[in-house]
This record gives C-alpha cells, sequence and structure tokens, in this order.
C-alpha cells in the first residue's frame, strides 16, 4: 500500500524534529565542543595563569607629546581595525579617554582636577566574570585557559547582548564591511566581516609566539606592563603590591584584569 | 479550515493586498539592510540595540497578555469568554511570530542564528528566550487550531489538548519573564537593573495585550459582525484597568527610589528621557505623550460610565496601547543605553529604512492574524444562521 500523504508528513516531520533535538541534546550534554585533540604549545610561547595589564598613568600623562599614542597604531595595524571616521560607526579596540569618562562613578571636582590632562586607555578589561561571556548564546565569546576573555568572529551571529552587558564599553560591531577602511591590512592576522563583534584579545596570537602585546611592546614610555596575576613573583604582581592600583567600576564584580597605577 | 482564508469581500482582499505591499517595501528594504549591514540603522557603539528590540521587547507582552482571557475561560470556567479566547490565542501567535521577526532583523549574522541552537549555552537568557518563544507559538499554535477544528467539525475538543492548554497558560508568563531577565540582570545598565523589571513588564503586559484585544474585537464587531459580547468586553476592560493602574504605580516606585536615593546614576536615564540630559532630549516629546495618554486612559478606564461606553474604552485602549508601545519599546531601550558606561549620551533615533523593516515585521504580523481570525469568523458564521432583512440581522 503506497503511503499515505498525512503519514507521510508525520514521519518527515518527526525525523526532523527527533534530528534536531538529539543533535542539540548531544551538544548541551557535551557541552557543546568536540575537544581538541591535546596539543602541546611551542616552546617559545608565553603562558599564563591569568594575563593582566597594568597602566602607569603618570607615565601616560609625562610621556604624551613624546608617544604620539603610538600603542593605539600598534594594535589598530596589527588587527585590522578599521578608520571609520563615522563616530556611531567606530571600531575600536583600545582607545584614549578622559578621566571622567573612563571612571564616571569617581569623577567628583577633585578627582577631575587631579588627572585634568591624563590620558587614560581603556581597552577590554578581561574580567575574571564576565558579563559578555554570561551572556552570549553561542559561546562565541568565551574565557580561554589564560585567562584571556576570547572571541570566535566565525560563530557571533551579532545579536550584540554582549555589548549591552559589558559595563566597559568595550565592545564594537562592524555595522558595515569594515575592509574598505582598513589602512594597509595585515595579513598575518584576519579581518573582520561586517555584523560581528569585535574588541581586544589581549594579543593571544603574539603570546603563542613567545610576545608581549603589541601596545606594550609599542610603548616608548613602558608605561604598559604586561604579565600573569596568577604568578606570584611577576612583576605585575609584585607592583600591585607596592603601588596605588585602581579598576574601573570594581564595585560591580567583573574583577577587571586591567589596573591604571595612579600614585 | 485554511480554504476560508482565501475567499473573501473586496474589502478584505484589498487589506490583504495593502498588508503584502507594505511587507513588500519592509522586505525590500531589509534586502539592502542584508547587503550593508545594520549600518543603515540609527544604532551606534553606543546604542547597541534600538527599535526593532523595542518592539520586540513590546510584542512578547502583547503575545503572554493572551493568558487573561485564555485563563478566565479554562481554569476558572468563565464562560463568556468563549468566544474571545480564540481572538486571545491566535493573536499570541501573531505577536510571537512578529517577535521572532524582530529577533532575526536585529542581528548582524542572521544566517548564523541557528548558532543559538548549535551551541545551546544555558547561561545566555536569550537562549531561554528562544526556548520559551517557540515554545509559546507552538503552544498557542495547537490549542487554538484544534480548539477551532473542532468547532468546525461540530465536537468538543479532544481530551488530549486539556494538559496543552494548562500548559500553555503557566507558559504565558514565563516568556515575559524571561525577556525581563535579558534586561534586569545585566550590570552597569542602571535602568535596567532593578527587581521590578519583571512585575513591570507584566503590569503593561496584561494592560496593553488586552486592549488590544477589546480593540480587534469592537473592530470585528463593527466590520465583521463577529460579537465576543458586552459582557466579556466589560471584564476584559476591568483586567486593562488594573493592570495598568499597577503598571504606573510600578513606574512611579522606580522615580521614587532613583529621586529619594538620589543616586544621580539611577537618576540620569530618567531625566533623559523626561527632561533631557547633557544638552541631549530626543526622547522627551515621546514619554510625554507617552504619560500623558497614560493619564487620560487612567480616568477612562477607573470611571465605570466611562469604561462602560464603547466610544471610551475604545479611545482608552488606543491610550494603552499607544502608551506602552512608547514606553516599554524605545523608552525603555534608550533609557537603558543612555547614558553610556562613559556616562555620556549618543543619541539615536531609527532611520527610514529601519522603520520600514519595523512596518513590514508589523504588517506581516498583521497578515498572520487578518488569515488567523478570517478563519475564525468563517467557521463560528458557518454555526450561525443569520438572515440580514431591511439592513437588520436577524441571529438565530
Amino acid at each position: 500500500m503506497a503511503i499515505r500523504r498525512r503519514t507521510f508528513l508525520k514521519l518527515a516531520g518527526l525525523t526532523l524534529f527527533g534530528t534536531t533535538a538529539s543533535a542539540g541534546l548531544g551538544n548541551l550534554i557535551a557541552s557543546g565542543e568536540v575537544k581538541a585533540r591535546g596539543y602541546t604549545k611551542a616552546s617559545e610561547s608565553l603562558i599564563g595563569k591569568r594575563w593582566a595589564m597594568l597602566i602607569d598613568v603618570k607615565k601616560c600623562k609625562e610621556g604624551k607629546d613624546n608617544c604620539k599614542l603610538k600603542c593605539i597604531e600598534a594594535c589598530h595595524s596589527i588587527h585590522n581595525v578599521p578608520s571609520i571616521p563615522d563616530k556611531k560607526r567606530e571600531v575600536k579596540w583600545i582607545w584614549e579617554e578622559k578621566f571622567e569618562y573612563a571612571f564616571p562613578e569617581q569623577a567628583d571636582e577633585h578627582f577631575k582636577q587631579v588627572f585634568k590632562d591624563v590620558p587614560f586607555l581603556l581597552l577590554c578589561n578581561h574580567c575574571e566574570n564576565p558579563p559578555c561571556v554570561r551572556v552570549c548564546p553561542t559561546r562565541a565569546t568565551f574565557k580561554n585557559e589564560e585567562g584571556i576573555t576570547m572571541m570566535d568572529f566565525h560563530r557571533c551571529i551579532g545579536c550584540r547582548f554582549c555589548m549591552a552587558a559589558c559595563p566597559f564599553g568595550a565592545r564594537s560591531f562592524n555595522w558595515i564591511d569594515p575592509r574598505p577602511y582598513i589602512k594597509k591590512v595585515n595579513p598575518e592576522f584576519p579581518t573582520r566581516t561586517q555584523g560581528v563583534v569585535g574588541k581586544c584579545l589581549f594579543c593571544y596570537q603574539r603570546l603563542a609566539q613567545g610576545k608581549i602585546p603589541a601596545c606594550v611592546e609599542a610603548c616608548p614610555e613602558k608605561a604598559l606592563i604586561f604579565g600573569d596575576l596568577g604568578d606570584e613573583k611577576s612583576e605585575v604582581n609584585r607592583i600591585l603590591k607596592e603601588r596605588v592600583a585602581i579598576r574601573r567600576k570594581a564595585e560591580l564584580g567583573t574583577h577587571p584584569s586591567v589596573f591604571y597605577l595612579i600614585d | 479550515m485554511l480554504e476560508k482564508a482565501l475567499v473573501g469581500s473586496k474589502k478584505y482582499l484589498l487589506w490583504v493586498l495593502f498588508l503584502l505591499s507594505i511587507i513588500f517595501i519592509g522586505f525590500l528594504c531589509y534586502l539592502y539592510q542584508l547587503k550593508v549591514g545594520l549600518g543603515i540603522t540609527g544604532l551606534s557603539r553606543d546604542v547597541s540595540w534600538g527599535f526593532y528590540i523595542a518592539n520586540f521587547t513590546f510584542l512578547v507582552g502583547v503575545a503572554a497578555s493572551a493568558v487573561m482571557v485564555v485563563l478566565p475561560y479554562y481554569w476558572h470556567n468563565y464562560k463568556e469568554f468563549g468566544r474571545v479566547t480564540i481572538l486571545g490565542e491566535f493573536l499570541a501567535v501573531a505577536a510571537v511570530s512578529m517577535c521572532i521577526l524582530f529577533v532575526i532583523v536585529d542581528l548582524g549574522q542572521p544566517m548564523r542564528a541557528l548558532n543559538v541552537l548549535r551551541y545551546p549555552t544555558p547561561n545566555s537568557i536569550l537562549f531561554y528566550d528562544v526556548i520559551v518563544l517557540t515554545v509559546y507559538l507552538l503552544l498557542n499554535l495547537i490549542c487554538g487550531w484544534t480548539i477551532l477544528h473542532a468547532e468546525y467539525k461540530g465536537t468538543k475538543y479532544p481530551s488530549w489538548l486539556k494538559p496543552f492548554i494548562y500548559l500553555a497558560i503557566v507558559w504565558a508568563p514565563s516568556i515575559h519573564i524571561v525577556t525581563a531577565f535579558i534586561y534586569q540582570g545585566l550590570p552597569g545598565r542602571h535602568f535596567w537593573l532593578t527587581a521590578i523589571m519583571a512585575p513591570r513588564f507584566l503590569a503593561s503586559a496584561f494592560s496593553s495585550g488586552p486592549a488590544l484585544i477589546i480593540i480587534l474585537a469592537l473592530l470585528l464587531k463593527k466590520i465583521a459582525n463577529f460579537d465576543v459580547g458586552k459582557k466579556s468586553i466589560e471584564t476584559l476592560a476591568k483586567i486593562v484597568a488594573y493592570a495598568f493602574v499597577i503598571n504606573i504605580l510600578l513606574f512611579l516606585f522606580e522615580v521614587f527610589t532613583a529621586f529619594y536615593s538620589g543616586i544621580h546614576s539611577h537618576q540620569s536615564p530618567i531625566k533623559y528621557l523626561f527632561y533631557g540630559f547633557e544638552g541631549h532630549a530626543e526622547w522627551v516629546p515621546f514619554m510625554w505623550t507617552s504619560y500623558i495618554l497614560a493619564a487620560i486612559a487612567v480616568v477612562l478606564l477607573i470611571v465605570p460610565s466611562l469604561r462602560k461606553n464603547e466610544t471610551t474604552l475604545a479611545f482608552a485602549c488606543i491610550a494603552v496601547f499607544l502608551s506602552s508601545w512608547i514606553d516599554k519599546g524605545i523608552g525603555l531601550i534608550t533609557g537603558g543605553f543612555t547614558p553610556t558606561p562613559f556616562e555620556t549620551v549618543t543619541p539615536y533615533t531609527p532611520t527610514l529604512p529601519e522603520v520600514g523593516i519595523t512596518l513590514g515585521v508589523w504588517a506581516t504580523g498583521f497578515l498572520i492574524l487578518t488569515i488567523l481570525y478570517k478563519i475564525v469568523l468563517g467557521v463560528k458564521s458557518s454555526k450561525e444562521l443569520v438572515v440580514k432583512h431591511e439592513g437588520v440581522l436577524y441571529k438565530r
């Protein structure tokens, strides 16, 4: 007997539902990831438990006439960050901001006066407890084992939930195709497509080659210090014990890994 | 039953044609957005959600409000809602469809949308929102369609449907609570970080949704001779009145907390929306329109004689609907993003193509609603003997 249309449709629907459900469920149980085979890192790569950055704002102030913000230039050219003139569409991974915008909750008259001419470099804080990672519906943004808040540009669906969740405004969205706005494409780092979110990734690709982040390397004043918070004897931990450091919006409990040395 | 939507009066076909042409314009705008990117909208690095998500949020409420007619009918056996229940269920279907479309048009990479299912992420509220919305759509479609089909066949609906009906009732608030959680769990967004966000969402949903049902019921009475009954309209109007007053109270609680505590960061979004902040006042006229409409609606709804008068009730419902749409749509979203994390203001206004896409989605929703309601009317009228004699309707 020939199969009836109704039966066929029922079976087809059931099969479709079953396949989708089992795939989804399987993913859920396996945490969605097929674990990569174990791999060894290159011998020259820098390995840390929780990478962090210290920014000596005094040095930034003293050197700002001399340095021409080489840190921003280095980062944006290496990572193919486009220079879009329209403020609303701009993409930035690291940028300069006044104290009252970087620390709006602490910007009373006294502090504003103290830090009047001090440039504050802003970038992704690589929080220990990042809200952006919590809200991402596809795990396109995630914490890697070295404490870096990573982005998978190929998985991002562009819902921008992470941008709403980030209390630091550290994330940029590619509102338009960024490629025409890249002055000189660096073939060693991917460009982005339109419709995905981007941000500073603490130069994970350079760390794998044994190099410190581009902004840190480019700073002629040595105002940026990069190191491992997880290593008791590291330079960053030593400095944090000796000097006064503040973090942006510490009260929100995200535990940023970027510190501003203000003494 | 679908065949009943294919034939109709000239007016019906013209209305469908009108909706289709708006959908077509919206679709062209969407193709443009697909090509150029979301850069065609007024959105920016600082205000990264806007008109689309505002409409999405509002419509989740409209969808959830179906429970306000389904619950009394099935749970409390409130027979007066017999004819309006199906309107509520199919309104939910249309509203959830619009919600899903609004989320999709808001995506930067819509062809990757299924990544949400491929990589299910239980810590993301958006993951739960996708689940609750999809299930709610299916529940309402199953319940509404099966019940109507039973009526079509002249029988009572099958008993296997009961669990689905009850599930749909308890499921309805969940879609709106989960949607509120999208906002209220974000650190550093002062306007959203409040525990009464979910109750506010529910109160505005249970006022604006039934208000729309009343408007639709009155319209159907006028243009299609379909009367849901005076008593059911009156009960719905009471529901709207209570829910809307609670909604306004909850807003006033927010204002009290922000201004009595004196905490600057809690005040700035409210100041921006109602007064202007740092020289920016883009949404001030809209917010005042919303709350003036709200005040008018409250008066019209509270005074019994005005509430029982169908003309003033219609005005009240339109006022409730528009007021909530402004307040819970664009006000909620821009208020959440303003001031920015740097305590600055980046103004946002939707662009023309953005509005075109939005209208296209609304037209799609109304097309779904029209088709479903047409089927309802077709089935109901086929069961009734109505004779029109010298301009007067005689019903058996």
